[in-house]
């Protein structure tokens, strides 16, 4: 198993190395096109700025391997701004395209609860999901965001409810993509990326 | 559904091992960072702090090395801080392993570093600790580890600490720190009125009753304590159950 950590400056990606290192899953760091070439999966982790991360990655020119590789069939997962990053567009910076995987966009979550919506969450479903396999029904994720897409079609698998309801698990094919940070929220976070390194473990 | 109330221990460290005190004085030993976050992680902590209560300049590497060797037993959030007084020193303790960073003094001196920080790692990184001790009719915010009155008004600073960048507020009574008497409850819910990102409360922890306390008359989103669950008074599964059943809403583990 080949899992490439896309590397672009910014991120959360040793707690992402360190959760997948106690499943016993290796992973490396993939900051060139090359290395994203040759992988069995793609993990896209993310905090920060979405306009900082799609200007990190078009400087890195990954934006056109990372669509290829999932063009090919590569299993991908978002995470948290990573999710954010596959719609075509955020309010949380207008002028910077995203990766476009999905044509809906990114939205600032409307005044209503604290914001940000910081802390652990419970989700509601709405279709089958590969990610949410084994998890309870009621398990809590750890959440820390501002922004979040409204809307994603038949993509999106599960719901949260904080000042609006938004796509918590996103599914399509081969693209996966949590608003939460399975990283960080304990055992049933682990389960999350366990299902998802079996997507790319069922696929090779 | 809803946002859980968010326990948090808390480790005050010397940058090396944890210590403790009373009203931020009188500081003995009481453990390995750590084995305490570990023993934390598995018992259902929702968040850890670190602090180095220190902040010399000097033991800063050993304070990074302190924030590596706790992130690497934590399947949770991590925050970290003590000293933050620029981006750089910001950016290493993220580095470290830390998911969010607090800052006190240096923003109290130059409140432009939260806009600073916030613009450089978002807002949900930047923890905004306020030391806050009752004079008169208003609380007062102190820095230096409560040894320096600012004069600034504690809930006028929390307000402008959030206009700022600041996207969470860690407010500690310096009359309750260590005194195991209960919450602050009447400052914390005058920060939590007067800004709308989430409030931290700290200080004076003790029985399950003045945590659900200060979730319900002090309006807090979080309690963070120390003593009680480094000495094992209070067990984290137990005040979560506690907490559960009197309807508040919690994460239950295992």
């Amino acid at each position: 198993m080949n899992i490439a950590l896309v590397e672009y400056g910014a991120g959360n990606l040793p707690s992402v190395e360190r959760a997948l290192g106690r499943l016993g899953v290796a992973s490396y760091r993939a900051s060139t096109p090359e290395a994203l070439a040759d992988c069995d999966a793609l993990i896209l982790p993310g905090v920060g700025h979405f306009g900082a991360l799609m200007r990190s990655l078009g400087e890195r020119s990954l934006v056109k391997p990372l669509r290829e590789a999932v063009s090919r069939g590569t299993p991908l997962l978002g995470i948290c701004l990573g999710l954010q990053a596959m719609f075509a567009t955020s309010d949380e910076a207008p002028g910077d395209a995203g990766l476009a995987m999905f044509p809906q966009k990114v939205s600032a979550l409307p005044p209503g609860d604290r914001l940000p919506h910081m802390g652990w969450n419970q989700l509601r479903r709405a279709r089958p999901s590969k990610l949410l396999e084994g998890v309870p029904q009621d398990a809590y994720f750890y959440f820390a965001h501002s922004y979040a897409a409204l809307e994603a079609g038949e993509a999106g698998v599960a719901y949260c409810d904080h000042c609006a309801s938004f796509v918590a698990v996103l599914e399509q094919e081969n693209i996966f993509a949590t608003q939460f940070h399975p990283e960080k929220s304990g055992p049933v976070g682990a389960r999350i990326l366990l299902n998802f390194v079996r997507q790319a473990g069922a696929r090779g | 559904m809803s946002l859980a109330h968010r326990i948090i221990p808390c480790l005050d460290t010397d940058g090396e091992r944890v210590v403790k005190g009373v009203n931020f004085v009188n500081l003995r030993d009481a453990g390995d960072p750590a084995a305490l976050a570990a023993r934390y992680n598995i018992e259902g902590a929702d968040e850890l702090v670190v602090l180095d209560i220190a902040a010399s300049r000097d033991h800063r590497p050993t304070f990074l090395e302190t924030i590596r060797s706790v992130a690497r037993e934590l399947a949770i959030p991590l925050t970290a801080g003590g000293g933050v007084a620029n981006v750089e020193e910001g950016r290493a303790i993220l580095r470290a392993g830390a998911d969010k960073l607090t800052v006190n003094t240096a923003a109290i001196r130059n409140p432009a570093l939260l806009t600073a920080l916030a613009a450089e790692f978002g807002s949900q990184a930047v923890v905004l600790a306020i030391d806050a001790k009752r004079v008169g009719n208003r609380w007062e915010a102190f820095v230096r580890g409560g040894s320096v009155p600012t004069g600034m008004d504690a809930v006028a600073w929390a307000h402008q600490g959030v206009d700022c960048g600041a996207g969470e507020i860690l407010i500690t009574s310096m009359d309750k720190d260590g005194t195991r008497s209960g919450f602050d409850c009447p400052l914390t819910a005058a920060i939590s009125r007067a800004v709308s990102v989430p409030v931290i409360a700290s200080g004076g922890a003790d029985t399950p009753e003045t945590f659900l306390e200060v979730f319900r008359a002090g309006r807090a989103d979080a309690a963070l304590a120390a003593s009680i669950f480094h000495d094992s008074i209070q067990g984290l599964g137990a005040l979560k159950r506690y907490l559960g059943e009197q309807g508040v809403s919690v994460r239950q583990t295992g």
